[in-house]
């Protein structure tokens, strides 16, 4: 089974790399682009039967840092 | 008085700050990451700067979670003295040993250079060499130095006078210009800036002296 993690600085963390994105896409043309933020997905291949909270766990302990990160985790089949 | 040095893979300023140990009188020896246990005696554990697990994920996470970490949280657990720096300054946030976080420099860039200090307080064993308000000008080397935290541990760090040191111009848009920080108990220190560089005249100053100095000397009189 596949869980995707998604991983984004909080709300009101400065994002300098989303804010450069943002200005390149200004400075290739593309209008009306009002903000941008930068974050990482990590797909997890799991054995059967893991459970949403295991994989709440591991963001918790490794895969987000809860200073500055947010984490959403989706289960797949 | 006993110092180990860890050693990831990736880190790159291990043998400078065993050097900078060494030249303090330190008893100094280096202890690899898979390695569960310090020496015995271990005063003061150094965190090193460089690029540990070449900052896969975050930089410092994977070492935060190395077994050699969580004898070194164990040891700081006790009241043991942990210095990090750089790299191993986000170790010891990633391992919530100090708070906060530290993100991408504000510029993007990677910034190296000297970079003048203000130290903020001389009530530590790592800054009791130095003046208070005393200009110190260290190496930085970084790309991810932008110290970030909540409100309320940032009003912790001020009022109980443990934002060790500060920068004079801002060079990665950290929170309040913190270049430094010490743990509750002061006895942890971690900074960006990199002292272990600036001990010897042949480094082009030795204003990082002090610091192992004073470190020494605290630990001679414990």
């Amino acid at each position: 089974m596949k869980a995707t993690v998604t991983v984004m600085l909080k709300q009101g963390v400065l994002d300098p790399q989303g804010e450069a994105v943002k200005s390149a896409l200004g400075s290739l043309g593309f209008q009306g682009v009002a903000g941008v933020r930068q974050g990482k997905v990590i797909e997890l291949d799991l054995a059967p039967g893991t459970t949403e909270a295991e994989v709440t766990a591991m963001c918790e302990k490794l895969l987000a840092n809860t200073v500055i990160e947010s984490y959403r985790v989706e289960m797949g089949a | 008085m006993k110092a180990a040095v860890l050693v990831f893979p990736g880190s790159n300023c291990d043998r400078d700050l065993a050097v900078a140990f060494r030249a303090a009188g330190f008893d100094t020896q280096m202890v690899w990451h898979k390695d569960g246990v310090l020496p015995a005696g271990t005063d003061i554990v150094g965190v090193p700067g460089g690029f540990s697990y070449g900052d896969y994920l975050r930089c410092g996470a994977i070492a935060a979670q190395s077994p050699v970490m969580r004898a070194v949280a164990d040891h700081a657990g006790r009241g043991g003295y942990v210095l990090g720096i750089c790299n191993g300054f986000q170790v010891l946030c990633e391992t919530r040993l100090l708070p906060g976080a530290l993100m991408r420099n504000a510029g993007l860039k990677f910034v190296c250079k000297r970079q003048g200090l203000r130290v903020e307080t001389a009530d530590s064993a790592f800054t009791a060499g130095y003046a208070p308000g005393q200009e110190v000008s260290f190496p930085i080397a970084h790309h991810d130095g932008n110290y970030v935290a909540d409100a309320e541990s940032l009003a912790a760090l001020r009022v109980e006078d443990r934002i060790a040191f500060r920068y004079l111009g801002n060079p990665n848009g950290a929170m309040e210009d913190i270049a430094g920080i010490l743990s509750a108990n002061r006895r942890v220190l971690g900074l960006m800036p990199h002292p272990e560089r600036v001990v010897d005249p042949a480094h082009g100053g030795t204003e990082g002296a002090a610091l192992f100095r004073s470190l020494a000397e605290a630990l001679v009189a414990a």
